[in-house]
């Protein structure tokens, strides 16, 4: 894997599709682009089947803008929603069974750190709610236990929103959807504590409300896997089709979550981690 | 040694055309290649796809990814050679970018994905095809689709071990091997 397969063979460059050719003149590869570019370059994800208004689309765009090195890195998705549109992102992925995401990016990981030693190959574990905070959780937490180098990001709809709106470990308490028509009996999941105290050495959680906030979460979360460890972050998504509030208002309620303190932004941060991510953002 | 008496002829066979691996086709040693099902020698191959491709209507070349991203250098000198070889056959091309299933917003008249070439052949009305640079597997899946369900004949140039269910196989085919199936349509045509 070199970075010469962005580049188009000579004599095929004008019948390639436009999105190909738009994607080697103007995508974001080897470019070092972010949050604050979009709009200005060809974007890995742009066509998908999701919702209208949909958070977690939102926050897969967000997401793909503010990976530190697009070219390098191999995303590990999973059954649900976002697995619908994966197949749309201009970057390798791989889709697992469902809840199986940690695993297969574990075994990729240490393939990748054999297969390239000089390179660096960032791996990010990409799944709901479901597939992170319940029917994978056993492997999500294995990887973070035993200190896999690569990062997992949860795409927190607070459903099994694919499947017509189960409630998830990850729903709020007294919550009714679909599928839950007398509301949650237990409370949300604490995943960032849960990640924190499991051994990852970087457990944030953010919204897609906050486009600065999340990339910074997100580089930090690259970065430091590489080095140090397991890394955590998850982000709220809105999901206005099982919980039934009009697409236009996605972000507004993302904001009235954040408010009423029902989601809320958190980071922690271990001690080593602390120091490594003084020394590369005070190199940028 | 080959006994089976299944052809692997142009369709539509139907809508699930079994595997012709699965009916006895087996692949050729080096130096050989397949003609539909059958083992022959790879300078006869060579001839018949030159003759497939000058009496074709409508040939195209669907090279894939192995080929269309300059990855190494081998890549570029394929690429380079299978331009020659589709402008000196008079085909055009629609290239396989890669294998996303982009159903249902493909466009068969700029792409073809290996999970609906059909589309392409249809909108194209493509009576003669060669895929190269496309990965084995991904091969074996559009060229069994397209038996299934078009009458488009098939052609791979494969640089492994070949495809059975390709109507004309070669195999082992790199920038060197494409560039004598150039000269062997030269020929054909009466050039130099």
């Amino acid at each position: 894997m070199n970075n010469k397969i962005y580049e188009i063979s000579p004599g095929f460059e004008e019948i390639m599709p436009k999105d190909y050719r738009d994607l080697v003149n103007d995508g974001p590869f080897g470019k070092k682009l972010g949050v604050k570019d979009l709009g200005t370059f060809k974007e890995l994800l742009e066509e998908h089947p999701l919702c209208a208004g949909c958070g977690l689309a939102l926050s897969k765009r967000l997401i793909l803008a503010s990976l530190p090195s697009p070219e390098n890195t191999v995303i590990v998705g999973t059954t649900g929603c976002s697995s619908l549109s994966f197949a749309q992102v201009a970057i390798h992925n791989i889709h697992s069974i469902f809840g199986n995401q940690n695993a297969v990016a574990t075994g990729l990981k240490r393939a990748l750190e054999i297969r390239f030693p000089d390179k660096t190959k960032d791996v990010v574990a990409m799944g709901g709610d479901g597939a992170i905070g319940d029917i994978g959780l056993g492997m999500v937490m294995h990887s973070w236990f035993r200190g896999e180098k690569f990062t997992t990001i949860m795409f927190d709809n607070e459903a099994y929103a694919n499947t017509g709106g189960q409630e998830s470990g990850m729903s709020q308490k007294g919550a009714v959807l679909n599928m839950a028509p007398t509301g949650k009996k237990y409370a949300k999941l604490p995943m960032p504590e849960i990640a924190r105290d499991a051994g990852c050495v970087y457990s944030a959680s953010v919204t897609p409300a906050r486009p600065k906030r999340l990339e910074k979460m997100v580089r930090r979360a690259v970065i430091l896997a590489r080095k140090l460890g397991p890394t955590y972050i998850q982000i709220y998504c809105p999901c206005p089709t099982n919980y039934k509030f009009k697409p236009s208002e996605s972000l507004k309620r993302t904001r009235d979550m954040e408010k009423s303190g029902a989601y809320q932004i958190k980071e922690y941060i271990s001690p080593a981690a602390e120091e490594l991510i003084k020394k590369f953002e005070e190199v940028k | 040694m080959q006994e089976t008496n299944y052809r692997v002829i142009n369709g539509p066979e139907g809508y699930l055309p079994p595997a012709a691996a699965s009916m006895g086709v087996v692949l050729p040693d080096r130096g050989q290649a397949l003609i539909e099902g059958r083992i022959v020698a790879e300078k006869e191959a060579m001839e018949k796809i030159a003759e497939k491709l000058l009496s074709a209507k409508n040939p195209y070349f669907f090279p894939g990814p192995l080929i269309l991203w300059a990855w190494n250098d081998k890549a570029v000198e394929k690429a380079k050679a299978i331009k020659e070889l589709a402008d000196t056959a008079g085909a055009k091309i629609i290239p396989m970018s890669d294998y996303r299933p982009k159903y249902p917003m493909i466009n068969p008249a700029e792409e073809i994905n290996p999970n609906h070439p059909n589309l392409t052949i249809w909108h194209n009305k493509i009576d003669v095809c060669v895929f190269v640079g496309v990965h084995c597997h991904y091969a074996n899946l559009a060229l069994k689709i397209i038996r299934g369900g078009t009458d488009c004949y098939t052609i791979a140039l494969c640089a492994n071990y070949g495809h059975e269910d390709a109507m004309i196989s070669l195999r082992d085919v790199h920038a060197e091997e494409v560039r004598n199936l150039t000269a062997v349509i030269k020929k054909m045509k009466g050039g130099k």
